[in-house]
């Protein structure tokens, strides 16, 4: 599988008040073409950010601020701002992490889904009457492939007249709809109850296989992870401090923040495992001192660990950010 | 929204416009000195005189009566005689209130023309020289008195500069018959484009006028709920699906931020009524603005009470309006 997007080195800051604040700190991943990565921290530890970066979203006061970000081989962080509307919404879609406020409530769910053929279909017929026929046959197609019952009727209302987890899916379908070759989806289950989790979480397996789609999968569930993604990349106060094969890393995590993850999400695969909350609080992201971030939280932690920890291998295909690595949990 | 609901909206109006009646009644049967005195003021009049007037005017019934006769009347738009004018106070209103609507229109749509754009811009480039001078504006617009700011409009442009006519609704030679009352409308009718110049030249300053309050309180409305709405997650969401920047702005963001700059507007028409008593006398605009003031002067009673009963009943339509277009342009409101 050849690389669909690598992240090299990005950062990204926000000017607040209470000082800079390194949201994304040197953050390097890839996603494959067809791949699904899932991505796993805690509250505030940047993923949102680091995925809004790679859209060209992050609002002021934040800035990318360095890295390169190349996507089917070309740099997006020098694209114009034209050029990156063309990718966003055609190339790579995205879902929002909340989507009860994701979709406008002052317009209808047909005209929502229409804007996107319209920004990037160029293959809608030129006629007026033809486009709109083929506009609104394509919005059914999608709608009725997330599974939203009569969507020809269901066209015409309103954001507010459907369920969250209907909101859900209509989001996912206005994503999918000009067949991305990436899918960056922001926590797509937290405002489902169970059983429609898993049902969109299938859903987005399934188009994946078909379509031949990457996804990003960021969530709080390594549940989740185990289940839908190829490689796992964990998060820690705006840094990646481990990453590899989603089996190798939750089955034998190698990083200390990665087992405490492990330990403090009940699963039912780690049913009878004692579960540990990771003690202590993430890191004021502001004036971080140059050295190992999970250091004021981490049970291993020793003087020598005080200095900058790069990302070192940790086995096949897998790197994690710590010196004590070979260190049993 | 159905039309049960706005049938029963309006329905809801009947006992608030009962209300306001009853104040603007009592409000005038307790204005202290006797209507008669003030009215016949110097003259001399006998008692015989004096008796008569009282029973014409229905003041030697019971209080409880007399409202109920003011209501009965005022619903059919009989408000009584007025003295000055030896006619019925509702034909001299309504002879004078097309020229305060057209007024009034005007300075909306003068008001709205210039605030949401300028509202727009100054979200779009917060922060920014134009922004800041927008916001300084706006303050200057809220807290500048309407008729100093009329004085300093008539000043520069009309005698310093002489490009716009000083007072009237149009000058002696442009006069054309009188259809609707509104000029702007009466010159087209009559094909005279001269004429609709002119006309328009004597709405300028006074709209401009009457409507700086409100243009600088919706520019201040819509950039804030302009800011506002640029946060949320649905803007970023249209441009994570890449649409035209224009779009993202105008239709995912404006139609939004507009809902209450839209509310703000109908209720703050209402504030144009109290603004058009200083503007009309500033402009010598002939409008009901003035005929008000000129009637405070000459103790007009019945006057004086349909027009404040009018303006009452105005402000409360005015705000039903509102909440209904509020309702209409918000489909999360069910009413
Ligand atoms: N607008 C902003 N202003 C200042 N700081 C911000 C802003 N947005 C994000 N941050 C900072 O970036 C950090 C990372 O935020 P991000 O939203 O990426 O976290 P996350 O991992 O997605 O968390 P969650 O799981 O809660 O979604 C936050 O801790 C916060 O300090
Ligand atoms: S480097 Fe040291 S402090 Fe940091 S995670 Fe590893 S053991 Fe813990
Ligand atoms: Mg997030």
């Amino acid at each position: 599988m050849t690389v669909l997007l690598e992240v090299t080195s990005l950062r990204t800051e926000f000017a607040t008040r209470a000082g800079l604040v390194r949201a994304v700190d040197g953050v390097s991943l890839q996603v494959r073409r067809g791949e699904c990565l899932g991505v796993v921290g805690e509250s505030g530890s940047g993923k949102s950010v680091t995925f809004a970066s790679v859209m060209g979203l992050v609002r002021s006061p934040g800035k990318v601020v360095a890295g390169t970000i190349f996507f089917d081989g070309r740099d997006l962080r020098q694209l114009s701002p034209e050029e990156m509307r063309a990718i966003r919404g055609r190339d790579i879609a995205m879902t929002m992490q909340d989507a009860l406020t994701a979709l406008n409530p002052a317009l209808s769910v047909g005209e929502q889904m229409a804007e996107v053929m319209v920004a990037h279909d160029e293959t809608l017929p030129a006629g007026r009457a033809a486009r709109r026929a083929a506009i609104r046959e394509r919005s059914v197609e999608m709608l009725g492939l997330v599974g939203i019952p009569s969507p020809d009727t269901r066209l015409r209302q309103y954001p507010h007249e459907f369920s969250g987890g209907m909101r859900q899916r209509i989001m996912i379908a206005i994503a999918l709809t000009c067949r991305p070759k990436l899918l960056i989806t922001d926590e797509p289950t937290t405002a489902l109850d169970v059983t429609i989790q898993a049902q969109v979480l299938e859903l987005i397996s399934d188009i994946r296989a078909r379509l031949g789609m990457a996804v990003v999968l960021i969530t709080h569930d390594l549940g989740v992870v185990a289940e839908h993604c190829d490689r796992v990349m964990v998060m820690y106060a705006g840094q990646v401090v481990e990453e590899g094969p989603t089996s190798a890393v939750i089955g034998q995590p190698r990083h200390p923040y990665t087992r405490g993850l492990l330990a403090s999400i009940p699963r039912p695969a780690l049913r009878g495992h004692r579960i540990e909350p990771i003690m202590g609080q993430v890191p004021d992201l502001v004036g971080l001192p140059p050295q190992c971030r999970f250091h004021s939280r981490c049970p291993l932690a020793r003087p020598e660990c005080l200095v900058e920890v790069p990302m070192l291998p940790a086995g096949p295909g897998r790197q994690a950010r710590c010196l004590r690595l070979e260190e049993p949990a | 929204m159905s039309l049960g609901k706005l049938l029963e909206r309006i329905i809801q109006l009947i006992p608030v416009l009962l209300g306001v009646s009853l104040i603007v009644f009592v409000m005038m049967a307790l204005t202290p000195g006797d209507p008669v005195q003030i009215m016949v003021g110097e003259q001399s009049i006998t008692p015989e005189q004096e008796a008569e007037l009282r029973r014409n005017l229905g003041l030697d019934r019971p209080m409880v009566e007399r409202f109920f006769i003011f209501l009965a009347h005022a619903v059919q738009f009989d408000f009584g005689n007025s003295f000055y004018h030896g006619r019925p106070v509702a034909d001299v209103i309504a002879e004078r209130l097309p020229a305060t609507i057209e007024l009034s229109l005007v300075a909306l749509i003068v008001a709205l023309a210039t605030a949401i754009p300028l509202g727009v811009v100054a979200a779009i480039r917060k922060n920014s020289v134009l922004d800041r001078m927008a916001t300084v504006g706006s303050l200057l617009g809220v807290s500048l008195p309407g008729f100093w700011f009329g004085i300093l409009l008539i000043m520069l442009f009309a005698v310093h500069m002489q490009v716009l006519p000083v007072s009237g609704r149009i000058g002696y030679d442009n006069e054309v018959a009188a259809v609707t009352g509104f000029l702007l409308i009466d010159t087209l009718l009559a094909g005279d484009i001269g004429a609709f110049g002119d006309a328009l030249r004597h709405l300028l300053l006074p709209a401009i006028t009457l409507g700086l309050p409100m243009t600088a309180i919706l520019m201040r409305v819509t950039r804030s709920s302009m800011l506002e709405v640029m946060r949320q997650d649905y803007v970023t969401f249209a441009e994570a699906k890449g649409l035209p920047r224009r779009r993202v702005l105008y239709r995912h963001a404006l139609k939004n931020a507009l809902i209450p700059t839209v509310s703000v507007a109908a209720i703050e028409t209402g504030s144009l009524l109290g603004g058009n008593m200083i503007v009309e006398t500033v402009f010598g605009w002939p409008g009901l603005g003035r005929l008000v003031v000129e009637s405070i002067f000459l103790r007009n009673y019945p006057l004086i009470q349909a027009a404040v009963l009018l303006y009452a009943v105005t402000y409360v339509l005015l705000n039903f309006l509102a909440d209904i277009l509020y309702t209409v342009l918000n489909p999360r409101v069910k009413l």
